[in-house]
């Protein structure tokens, strides 16, 4: 078969000793980049970028994607251990791997998320490998009326989770949404809501900032509190033991993890849509077909494989567009492709015809770095387990400390620290008050694509709302998640209704 | 406990009303002619919905029947002041006095004052931080981080390590 | 007290430490250099045209070890560019900070009052004017401009045109277009130059008014096809597509790529970085990447340079002008 000899001229390239060696270096710096609370994937692509014309542009590529890769295994640790989504890709993941590490199971939890990711990312390279040239054109069918009725379809597969106080959640989702709105109108050319006339809120008010502010500083003063009535963390041991129980609990999660897998694949390939509302999905479909559903976000190893499996087979999706098209799909992938440009290389329809070398090149490394990743993943899980068993205020002030410097990092202004503490204090005290945080954070990630598809759509179809359901695609979104947001008032009329027929019975 | 609930809500409802007071610089209305709602329809409807949601978190509240736990302890309320203080000023530090006066200063005093940790943690950990920070944030992945009036002791640095 | 103490000793260990780097470096003592590294504002977010421009530049930089300190990006792009108006404003004087423009550097302060003067910032050096072209989507029938007029006119105002943000390049563009030929366009703002580019492609838009380099891509692939350019002459890129202004109709529009520096930046910084982009302009990089991407190269700085940001300025409020009388 022709791709396979052509995937095997790109082993020979991803396999010589400097590329090895250059995966291994990249991995294990993206890893540490990515645990970090408020450092990714961008930042390292971003700082090894000039770098790269040291190398040969293959093996540039490769470090590249080996850093990619080993910040989105990184992102798991910090969700897990800390309880801060190092990325917005890893909020799922917080869902229940923090449960588990606060039951003294965050050996296992690590486990189950490199073992996720290292599936999520091959199951999504051989589709990448085998499917890449004509998926392309699915992308492009994907317009603003697509874009919409998938995040709404994230939103409602989120929503459908449910289980806590309605109203409550309702406030927390329209908090998220308004505080998305903050900053540029893209549509109109304004700026909205700058508070106080502060030039900081004119770039809006980031992701990292809000999931940091709740995650990081909220958790440790939620913390300081619990932990003066009783411990919250178990401290977690690592055994053999544990580590062939945490083999045997994946090899039943099989059915999670390849629907993850393709589900994380496909949201991961339509530009704009990414990783984020691949995770939640993969998490919501999770939860709806498990057995035992209510185990979800206290502990369940099920509802850290779906959306880690997900979310790195969406990752390896998102370079198609990349690839493909010359869409970048994320920041990430937008330095990556200034990358490639820098290179010579033009990204888009013919570069799989005219670089045949570079782009097979590039996919055997992505087999290479995800080996690489796992290895050393595994290999650190005792020392980042062994990270927890320190004293609890040593651990909160490297935290906070970690917060703060995190927190900085990215927009390099002190303004969004400063909102880091607000966030923190309001966070713990709406938690106190058991309002959901999940809903706001998410609401804000999801929100700005949101508002923009929906008025994209409304200003091409001249106002036409009719318009999300005249296109097929668009349609059968809307449909499935129409469906999954009457899904859990279904389950309640269920039982009424089987409650109505006990009844006269007794 | 119900007089926090309510006091959230009340807040909440307040925030509301302030961003719908500054959603109506841009149009919130149906815009015919190019189609779809203004630039201040999002934020402002979506407020409104907010107050509303408070608003009957604030009514639920009086209906249901009085629970007794406080919401803070006295203890707790006095720790996590001192965390959220003490990170307050920290921050309030960093553009003057530079992050690596003001972080290892937090360091010091959540480990030796707040946690009462022994001189020798204290002491590794308050002089570690800042080199870590240093090497890892500045020399590693070239992100400067605010150094106030400690700017020019770093210029020979800069010098040996860029 | 304290406060003066520590300043005096601050300036003395500075003063101390300036020798010691100026020791290590092999210029004349009398030039100017960095002494830490160099802060590069750019005035959009990360990934688009503007910001991937700005990271060659400090690649090249890096590569052909142009500066002595490293050049950092730092992205700004909040409020188009309004919040790194306001960074440069606050740091007058700073001789560690440059920022990359285009030409939200007038636009931002003309539509929004941000209290910001762009004639008080130090000109640097002008790298490259970016051209505009209009595009369709090579299955469509248009191949001139007057198949295009004739096709929006016909549309009765429902033609989608795509772009990027109101108020930004391409909306001018459109605006430029409509009040030319007295036409009526459905404006559609995206994200960025590739998302234009790919819905035009995926059948979502009508026509777009992107830079040659955001549809290159598709352009080679036979997917999207160029009308007409609008530059004073033809691009070396494109021998067959008329400009506008041949055709008779006289819209020439550019987007800048520049460099400049805070009010009061010191002179001899400024002659530092002047000397650093006009080297960075002669290399081989550069001039390749400008030839594949329709680029027009064309280095100006000092006075000249402010000269230019200032008449362009005039241009832009007129249009925003017309802009604002025609919605």
């Amino acid at each position: 078969m022709d791709v396979l000899a052509l995937l095997a001229d790109g082993f020979a390239t991803s396999l010589s000793p400097l590329n090895l060696m250059i995966v291994i270096l990249g991995v294990t710096a993206g890893l540490f980049i990515g645990a970090m609370p408020g450092l990714g994937s961008v930042n390292g692509v971003a700082i090894v970028l000039p770098l790269t014309f040291i190398v040969p542009p293959s093996s540039a590529i490769i470090l590249l994607c080996a850093i990619y890769y080993g910040a989105m295994y990184g992102g798991a640790i910090s969700s897990v251990l800390l309880g801060i989504p190092g990325s917005s890709t890893a909020v799922a993941t917080t869902f229940d791997g923090r449960p588990m590490a606060q039951q003294g199971k965050a050996g296992l939890a690590l486990i189950a998320a490199a073992m996720a990711s290292f599936i999520g990312g091959t199951i999504s390279v051989v589709l990448f490998t085998v499917f890449a040239v004509p998926l392309a054109d699915l992308a492009l069918a994907f317009g603003p009326a697509e874009e919409f009725a998938l995040v709404l379809l994230a939103f409602t597969t989120f929503v459908g989770l449910g289980g806590d106080d309605v109203l409550k959640t309702l406030i927390m989702i329209c908090l998220g949404l308004v505080l998305s709105t903050v900053g540029l109108d893209l549509i109109s050319g304004q700026p909205r809501l700058i508070f106080f006339d502060e030039p900081g809120f004119y770039s809006g008010i980031s992701f990292l900032v809000l999931a940091i502010g709740v995650y990081g500083v909220g958790e440790v003063l939620y913390t300081i509190e619990t932990q003066r009535k009783s411990p919250s963390v178990t401290p977690a041991k690592l055994t053999f033991k544990e580590l062939w129980l945490g083999m045997k609990a994946i090899n039943r999660l099989w059915k999670t993890m390849s629907l993850g897998s393709f589900l994380g694949f496909f949201v991961g390939m339509l530009p704009a849509a990414g990783a984020t509302p691949a995770a939640l999905m993969a998490y919501g479909m999770a939860k709806t077909t498990s057995k035992s559903p209510e185990t979800f976000g206290k502990g369940n190893i099920e509802g850290v494989a779906a959306p880690e499996t997900a979310n790195n087979a969406a990752s390896t999706g998102s370079l198609l567009p990349m690839l493909t098209l010359g869409i970048p799909g994320s920041p990430t992938t937008a330095l990556l492709l200034g990358g490639m440009v820098m290179w010579g290389l033009v990204p888009g329809p013919m570069l799989f015809i005219e670089q045949p070398d570079f782009v097979w090149g590039l996919i055997s490394s992505l087999y290479t770095a995800n080996f690489a990743a796992v290895a050393i993943n595994l290999a650190l899980i005792p020392l980042f387990v062994w990270a927890l068993r320190m004293p609890f205020t040593v651990l909160c002030a490297l935290v906070l400390v970690l917060c703060l410097v995190g927190g900085y990092a990215p927009s390099q202004k002190l303004h969004d620290v400063w909102l880091i503490l607000g966030f923190g204090v309001a966070g713990y005290l709406l938690r106190k008050a058991d309002y959901p945080l999940a809903p706001l954070v998410l609401a804000l990630v999801l929100g700005p694509l949101m508002e923009k598809s929906f008025r994209q759509t409304l200003i091409s179809e001249q106002g036409n709302v009719m318009a999300f359901f005249e296109r097929p695609l668009s349609a059968s979104f809307m449909a499935i998640a129409l469906l999954f947001f009457l899904l859990p008032l279904l389950k309640v009329l269920r039982k009424n209704i089987s409650k109505d027929k006990v009844a006269p019975a007794e | 406990m119900q007089a926090a609930d309510r006091l959230i809500a009340l807040s909440i409802i307040g925030m509301s009303l302030y961003f719908m007071s500054d959603a109506v610089a841009l149009p919130i209305g149906w815009n015919g002619e190019t189609g779809g709602p203004g630039g201040g329809a999002f934020p402002f409807w979506l407020s409104l919905i907010m107050a509303l949601a408070a608003g009957g978190v604030l009514v639920r509240s009086f209906l249901q029947d009085r629970t007794q736990q406080a919401f803070f302890d006295h203890v707790t309320l006095r720790s996590v002041i001192a965390v959220t203080v003490a990170v307050a000023v920290t921050i309030a530090l960093m553009p003057y006095a530079g992050s690596y006066i003001a972080i290892p200063l937090f360091m010091f005093w959540y480990l030796k004052i707040y946690g009462r940790h022994g001189w020798v943690l204290t002491g590794i950990l308050t002089l570690s931080t800042p080199v870590f920070l240093f090497f890892f944030f500045e020399v590693t992945l070239k992100i400067l981080l605010p150094k106030g009036w400690t700017e020019p002791l770093f210029i020979p640095l800069y010098a040996t390590f860029f | 007290m304290i406060n003066i103490f520590t300043r005096r000793s601050a300036m003395a260990l500075a003063a101390s430490a300036l020798l010691t780097a100026g020791a290590a470096l092999p210029a004349a003592a009398s030039d100017w250099a960095p002494n830490k590294p160099i802060e590069m504002v750019i005035m959009a977010g990360q990934g688009g045209g503007a910001d991937r421009l700005a990271r060659l530049f400090q690649s090249i930089i890096q590569k052909e070890k142009l500066a002595t300190m490293p050049v950092l990006p730092v992205n700004k792009g909040g409020g188009s560019g309004a919040e790194a108006l306001r960074y440069l404003k606050d740091n007058g004087g700073d001789d560690h900070k440059i920022m990359a423009t285009l030409n939200s550097y007038y636009t931002t302060p003309l539509r929004t009052d941000i209290g910001v003067d762009i004639e008080e910032f130090t000109p640097i050096a002008r790298m490259a004017l970016d051209t505009f072209v209009l595009w369709v989507n090579a299955d469509s029938d248009i191949q001139t401009l007057d198949d295009w007029v004739a096709a929006v006119k016909a549309s009765g105002g429902t033609w989608k045109m795509g772009g990027t943000g109101t108020g930004q390049e391409d909306s001018l563009v459109t605006a430029m277009l409509e009040n030319e030929f007295d036409i009526e366009i459905t404006y559609v703002p995206f994200k960025g130059g590739g998302d234009v580019a790919k819905n035009l492609v995926g059948g979502h838009i009508d026509s777009t008014v992107n830079n040659p380099s955001e549809q290159m891509g598709f352009y080679n692939a036979g997917k999207a096809r160029p009308i007409a350019a609008f530059t004073p002459e033809r691009l070396e890129a494109f021998p067959d597509v008329p400009t506008a202004r041949e055709l008779g109709h006289d819209i020439v529009y550019w987007m800048q790529r520049s460099f400049v520096g805070p009010k009061d930046m010191p002179a001899e910084a400024v002659a530092y970085y002047t000397e650093l982009f006009r080297a960075l302009s002669q290399t081989e990089e550069w001039q390749t990447y400008t030839k594949e991407k329709a680029l027009m190269a064309d280095f100006l700085s000092g006075d000249e340079l402010q000269a230019y940001f200032l008449e362009e300025r005039e241009k832009h409020a007129e249009i925003l002008n017309m802009m604002g009388e025609s919605s």
